[in-house]
């Protein structure tokens, strides 16, 4: 059985903040959750799976985070409790159904989880998902700890339930992939639910009409009643168990702040002895704000720092309020981004709270010992070489950029490679041979393919290729292709099918042929929906170099319309795959020529696989048998033929 | 054995090492160890990066009073345990402080200039002396050579736990190791898990 469903009488288990967040799901008696993979937001999901069979979940990993909150929605019109979880991009995607849904409003309780990532950590940037919760109109929660990340989650269904619309859950990467005490609250004992769809009711009845979003030249009609929803969601904020004050009752300098910024904002004060000088008031409830809560606390002091991540969100609502407020509570010095005391860029950390706070109440600090420090730096500038980010051993994306590299560089024409998101983003490095020149979001690499395309009309005849892995393929690739096929813009979509949504930890997408829960399930079969769209379509073995590298050369040639090629293998870290070798490789050190073969260390240079390594003594290439994953495709790139490959019994 | 007393609270270790070296399941079975033991114990994990041959990092901090910052502060490590020589390197100069044991593994993951053969990795013994001159309290063990007498290099991460239970600053033994671990893996992994332990035991002298 999983801890996630303990049912011991206040046993506590250490948690990630993502399974905090599953555990009070379960505690609040959730039935459906849906979402689409992407880190920190991943494990939610997976957690919801584990657990789906004993709790009576429906639980998927929807084609798109657009799609997923419309099931979870789906949940919620028929009276179920829901959740849709996504990182903090998959919010864009979602964001026109969002703000439908937003003001249709909801019925059973439905959360929205997006989990950001401060300092793109493993995001393509560190947009954040908060000033969706201003723009959509809907009241949104931050956790600061575990055990909050957990019981915030009965207490937001309560509130989606109360004010009958969605509620923002946001959570950030030191949250969701932190991990810390979690004491259990009960489990609900009845976990039979009954959904119905009631929709005899008059058109705006909120509880038995139809549920929509389409009041032309009346917004009135829904658009006031959502504003009243966000007032009476500031009313019940005012008494949110979850925003606390710790300090003294009038502090010289007020910290305002919300999620894992609340925990580096404890430990500066801790360690700088400040905790009868700086208060921190802790705000879970970060939209709207709790007016007569924050007047309160602001009245009490002259000056206020707000620690936050990325924009200024927060900084600029609490001095919203306080202009408002001004003859209540006075005139107040603010101290943050805007003031330059926090960057807005990158996540903070306890040294940059350190920072600003020794300055702000003049107590000196310094991180370490200084001599210890500047020399312990010194030396790792001078003995530890940088670790550069490279594919995997046996990946296929290393040996499919190989070939598309080496195809565009045979052709000639000053080709490259629009990129897309996932592990194969390193096509922008030395790893994937820089072969890929733009990048952006899911899909649009083969969207701005298609544009690039049609550009032969202003005289551009570089041939263009587009790179998209299996899960962006179905995520939002589709309506790009379709585009381009219809427009007949002349580009080469290379399909890098390596059986699940990899770079995420092997989420099952709609070509797979097992879902979450590991129910058999239709897998759509990417070749044929190509063919079926119209595209030329080719297939081949990414491990196949040559066949790979002719069929890519003949499809650049190939000038009219848009073109397929799928190269199918399985990631080298996928279940199938993992610990097992397929080839033990090895180097023939008679026959490797070293610095005399006259390929200027093709396979160590360029290749990159850290399994295969430049021996500087002996001045020869060698197999590092330990990191080696046995596929054997630098057989095939050695001119000499000195590295050779037994198949493995 | 009797919980051994926070030196300070919180007490700060670091597990670092390179992607795919199982440095996150070795951070949450401390966590869930030192969680056994009734302290607060917060990880924070750098790691979606991590399979592609980066540098990973978990900071636990353990705590007698509540939850900590998921980052620890720059020089303020009190444990470095690495699974790498050059990563133990790389934390100790940002988190070190003189202060602070060190325990490394010493086999070797070259960074991918060094396999391009553009960039050199240190000689293990001038690494070790240079650590060693910058921390008294630091011990280095081939952890990576005894995992594969074990059968599975990924098993290095274990032994080092084990080499960490016997510098007996941190409150865990072989008996919260087994329960944790069973917690974890499938039954019939938690053998060789243990053995892991137990080598990893044998190699520190204190």
């Amino acid at each position: 059985m999983s801890y996630l469903i303990d049912e011991g009488k206040n046993v506590q288990h250490l948690l990630m903040g993502n399974e905090a967040i599953v555990r009070g799901a379960l505690e609040a008696g959730i039935n459906v959750a849906a979402g689409y993979p992407g880190t920190p937001s991943s494990e939610i999901i997976e957690s919801f799976s584990q657990v789906a069979k004993e709790r009576n979940l429906y639980v998927e990993w929807s084609t798109n985070e657009k799609v997923a909150v419309e099931v979870a929605a789906a949940a919620s019109f028929a009276g179920l409790r829901s959740m849709c979880v996504m990182k903090q991009n998959g919010v864009n995607v979602a964001s026109d159904f969002l703000l439908h849904l937003a003001s249709s409003g909801t019925r059973g309780g439905m959360l929205l989880v997006s989990c950001d990532d401060p300092g793109a950590l493993s995001s393509v940037n560190e947009g954040e998902s908060r000033l969706f919760a201003q723009l959509l109109e809907i009241p949104l929660l931050e956790p600061g700890d575990f055990q909050e990340a957990k019981d915030i989650i009965k207490w937001a269904y309560e509130l989606s339930e109360e004010i009958r619309n969605i509620v923002m859950i946001r959570s950030v990467t030191r949250m969701s992939h932190a991990s810390g005490n979690v004491t259990y609250g009960p489990l609900p004992s009845d976990t039979a639910a009954r959904a119905k769809f009631n929709y005899h009711g008059p058109l705006l009845d909120p509880e038995n009409g139809p549920v929509i979003s389409m009041i032309l030249a009346a917004p009135e009609l829904q658009h006031g009643p959502q504003q009243e929803k966000m007032k009476k969601a500031a009313a019940i904020f005012e008494t949110c168990p979850f925003n606390t004050y710790t300090g003294p009752e009038a502090p010289e300098l007020l910290i305002i702040t919300s999620s894992a910024c609340s925990l580096y904002s404890r430990e500066a004060v801790k360690i700088l002895g400040l905790g009868k000088r700086v208060g921190i008031l802790k705000l879970a409830t970060t939209w709207p704000l709790p007016p007569v809560f924050l007047k309160k606390h602001l009245a009490a002091t002259e000056r206020i720092l707000i620690v936050e991540e990325v924009a200024p969100t927060l900084e600029d609502h609490v001095k919203v309020l306080a202009a408002e407020s001004v003859q209540e509570i006075g005139p107040k010095l603010f101290y943050g981004k805007k003031s330059g005391h926090l960057p807005s860029v990158g996540e903070l950390n306890p040294d940059l709270v350190l920072a600003v706070l020794s300055r702000l109440c003049a107590v000196p600090y310094e991180a370490a010992a200084g001599v210890f420090a500047t020399e312990a730096k010194a030396l790792m500038e001078k003995l530890a070489p940088p670790r550069g980010m490279i594919f995997c051993p046996g990946c296929p994306h290393r040996a499919s950029y190989w070939s598309i590299h080496n195809a565009l560089q045979l052709d000639g024409r000053g080709g490259f490679v629009c990129g897309d998101i996932g592990c194969y983003v390193m096509g922008i490095l030395p790893a994937g041979f820089s072969t890929v020149k733009t990048l952006h979001a899911m899909g649009s690499g083969s969207g701005i393919a298609s544009g690039f395309g049609k550009l032969r009309q202003f005289g551009m005849d570089q041939p263009i290729v587009s790179v998209c892995g299996d899960s962006t393929f179905f995520h939002a690739a589709m309506p790009a292709l379709a585009n381009a096929i219809h427009h007949r813009s002349p580009f080469t979509m290379v399909i890098l099918d390596n059986r699940g949504t990899a770079m995420t930890g092997f989420q099952p997408h709609p070509g797979s042929p097992i879902n979450v829960l590991g129910e058999t399930v239709p897998a759509l079969d990417i070749e044929k929906i190509c063919r079926a769209m119209g595209a030329k379509v080719e297939a081949s073995d990414p491990f196949d170099l040559e066949k790979t590298r002719e069929k890519l050369g003949h499809l650049l040639e190939y000038a009219e319309g848009a073109k397929v090629l799928i190269l199918k293998q399985a990631c080298a870290l996928s279940p199938e795959k993992r610990g097992r070798k397929k080839y033990e490789v090895t180097v023939d050190e008679t026959l490797c020529r070293g610095e005399d073969c006259g390929c200027n260390r093709l396979c160590t240079r360029i290749f990159g696989c850290p399994g295969l390594a430049w021996d500087g003594e002996k001045k020869v290439s060698h197999i590092d048998d330990i990191i080696c994953a046995g596929c054997g495709v630098c057989v095939d790139i050695c001119p000499a033929g000195a590295i050779l490959k037994k198949e493995v019994a | 054995m009797t919980a051994i007393p926070l030196k300070k609270d919180p007490y700060s270790i670091i597990i670092t090492g390179v992607g795919g070296q199982g440095n996150v399941l070795a951070s949450r079975l401390l966590g869930s160890m030192l969680a056994d033991k009734g302290f607060y114990v917060t990880i924070g994990e750098t790691f979606g990066a991590s399979q592609r041959g980066g540098s990973v990092m978990s900071h636990l901090r353990v705590s007698k009073e509540g939850v900590a910052s998921p980052q620890i502060p720059r020089g303020r490590a009190d444990v470095i345990v690495s699974l790498e020589p050059v990563e133990a390197f790389r934390v100790l100069a940002t988190y070190g402080n003189p202060d602070a044991v060190l325990l490394t593994n010493t086999h070797p993951i070259y960074p991918v200039g060094v396999i391009r053969g553009e960039l050199s990795y240190p000689p293990l013994d001038e690494l070790q002396d240079v650590i060693s001159r910058l921390l008294p309290a630091s011990y280095f063990i081939d952890a990576t050579e005894q995992a594969l007498l074990l059968g599975n290099a990924i098993l290095a991460n274990i032994v080092m736990l084990g080499a960490l239970g016997r510098l007996n600053i941190v409150s865990f033994d072989r008996e919260n190791f087994h329960a944790a671990i069973g917690r974890r893996v499938a039954a019939d992994k938690v053998a060789v898990n243990l053995q892991a332990f137990d080598v990893g035991y044998g190699m520190v002298q204190v």
